[in-house]
């Protein structure tokens, strides 16, 4: 994740975001990350599928992904061409599952509440850096732990044992 | 240490560890059911991988979307079952033989105190009732997981509830749940390990335990754990195949926080939509209205959990706007239930008895509602969505709760329909 910025248009949402919202369970019968991307927020942001871009940054509230262990959740929001979640804190198997599949995600605090949807925000994942390009405010992520970063910069997770197991 | 420290450290072969630092834990088991199983294995074999750690220690259980509720389900289990046949695994539980996965691995003896369990389902957390070490991850740890036979884990900080004095008639491990959950919110023990302790732990049932454990992940905890006992004993005795670890916290055992809590101060409990931290005295919502009663989960699909419902819709019927739904919790649960004639009371009740099966707990089949509609359930979530349309409604409660709902046709307790 380090050295890579990003920059898009924001979806703001609140705190608790689960992830039956994210992805609702009647669309876990397929594993197929375009197709699960076409639903995905269906049950708190009926249309974000349809008037999401390539490149766009979800910015939630406290506990993201919530509920649920189903890697679908974080799957869908990659596969719909989400670059990056910004959220105040993670719910714990949304945050491993983020980590494991390569959606770029940043712990920071405060952030929900001062973007606004529709605001081009800029992420700096190295400097942990979320910017408000709209607003001209910045806001400092917390760092990952060394451990994890090992993983990232190995590809995810599977890279990493297949790195262990030769 | 307390418990969850000591059972870590055991198995990463160290001597102690701190909450906070990162350790590769060996693993007891590995476990993944038809909706996490397929992605699990869809990476397995991306990464070119040819054999899992420990045929043996892997376990698929084919629950959520089973009996095939539709030819896209019946294909992910049929990758499942595929798998499972390929690689030998003697733990795969199919229709017929399956049950929710976080009620026959307890019941079949395949977890036990000590161990360190994951699993590709969020209520995994379940099994620290047994005093082992159990948690939910995605499907890539748990392909991880079947290839190595271990896991990365952060080792959590411990908060420790002591449950003290007698609860009232009605009140039980559900109530004490969801009572806490309400108390310290659905992000309370993010990251966190929730010990569950007391002299009101001690005197409660293993199902019971089992139903408080479940529901740690509703509080954002990496694990439910309770100290191995007495009760902890008689259930894994003759039951679980390998040897048993009986781990305590010791007395000067470090915690986050030390909450205690009177049982006696606890009324039956409800979680109003859309949050199981909306929880409050069932007696406080009497007015509203329900349209469906759905009675099983591998939060209360056990067999003791069917008896409160039966105890309360024994000789009664169900409310002629109320769909009952029971559902037993495996095919071991389902058999007693139908000795001990609890079936009989149910189908006279007027209620649907099904095969195990998740199926309306998290919306997928056998009880979906429509807009409007309000159900009153003995599962473990009520997120906006989550039993069908985004306009119904989930309340959650214990088995006697619910069944004294089905029969009033609205949130009623059981003094309410038994008087």
């Amino acid at each position: 994740m380090s050295g890579m910025v990003f920059e898009g248009t924001a979806h703001t949402y609140g705190r608790d975001v689960d992830t039956d919202v994210i992805i609702p369970a009647r669309y876990l019968n397929t594993t197929d990350p375009d197709e699960l991307a076409g639903y995905c927020m269906m049950d708190i942001d009926g249309d974000f599928a349809q008037r999401v871009q390539p490149g766009d940054i979800i910015v939630a509230g406290e506990n993201f992904g919530c509920g649920s262990s189903r890697e679908q959740a974080p799957v869908a929001i990659k596969a719909a061409g989400v670059a990056c979640v910004v959220a105040s804190s993670f719910a714990r198997i949304f945050f491993r599952n983020a980590i494991n599949i390569g959606l770029p995600i940043l712990v920071c605090p405060g952030a929900s509440e001062e973007i606004d949807t529709g605001d081009t925000v800029r992420v700096d994942m190295e400097q942990g850096v979320v910017t408000d390009l709209t607003s001209g405010k910045s806001f400092q992520a917390e760092r990952f732990p060394e451990f994890m970063q090992e993983i990232v910069a190995a590809g995810g997770l599977m890279n990493h044992v297949r790195e262990q197991l030769k | 240490m307390n418990i969850t420290e000591k059972i870590l450290a055991r198995a990463c072969g160290r001597e102690e560890v701190t909450p906070g630092e990162f350790v590769n834990a060996r693993l007891d088991l590995a476990l993944a059911n038809d909706i996490t199983a397929p992605l699990s294995i869809k990476e397995f074999e991306a990464a070119g991988i040819e054999k899992v750690w420990d045929p043996e220690r892997v376990v698929l259980v084919c629950d959520h979307f089973v009996p095939n509720k539709d030819i896209k389900s019946a294909e992910q289990a049929k990758i499942v079952r595929e798998f499972a046949r390929r690689h030998g695994l003697p733990h795969f539980y199919d229709v017929g033989r399956m049950g929710i996965e976080h009620v026959i691995l307890p019941e079949q003896g395949l977890v036990g105190p000590g161990d360190v369990v994951i699993g590709a389902d969020s209520h995994t957390c379940t099994y620290g009732a047994l005093g082992a070490f159990a948690t939910g991850v995605g499907s890539t740890d748990l392909a991880a997981g079947m290839a190595t036979g271990e896991v990365w884990l952060r080792v959590p900080e411990t908060i420790r509830f002591n449950y003290h004095g007698e609860p009232g008639r009605y009140v039980t491990g559900k109530d004490y749940i969801l009572y806490t959950i309400g108390m310290i919110g659905v992000d309370g023990a993010l990251y966190s390990a929730m010990e569950f302790g007391g002299e009101a732990i001690s005197s409660l049932s293993m199902d019971g335990r089992f139903t408080m454990c479940n529901m740690a992940i509703e509080a954002g905890a990496k694990n439910g754990i309770v100290e191995p006992d007495a009760v902890t004993r008689e259930y894994v005795e003759g039951r679980f195949g390998r040897e048993a670890a009986y781990v305590q916290s010791d007395a000067d055992a470090d915690y986050a926080v030390v909450h205690d809590i009177d049982v006696a101060g606890i009324k039956p409990q409800v979680a109003r939509p859309h949050l199981p931290s909306n929880s409050v005295a069932a007696e406080e919502l009497a007015d509203t209205v329900v349209d469906q009663v759905v009675i099983g989960s591998c939060t209360n699909g056990r067999i003791e959990d069917l008896r409160m419902a039966a105890d309360v819709l024994r000789g009664r019927k169900a409310h002629p706007d109320v769909r009952t739904i029971v559902i037993p919790g495996s095919q071991a649960v389902y058999r007693q239930a139908v000795r001990e004639g609890l079936v009989d009371i149910f189908i006279e009740a007027e209620a649907a008895v099904s095969t195990p099966t998740c199926g309306p707990c998290l919306g997928g089949h056998m009880g979906i509602l429509a807009e409007g509609e309000r159900c009153v359930a003995t599962t473990n979530r009520n997120f906006v969505g989550r039993m069908g349309h985004t306009r119904s409604e989930v309340y959650l409660a214990g088995p006697y709760v619910a069944a004294a709902t089905a029969v009033a046709g609205r949130i009623a307790v059981p003094e309410e329909v038994t008087a």
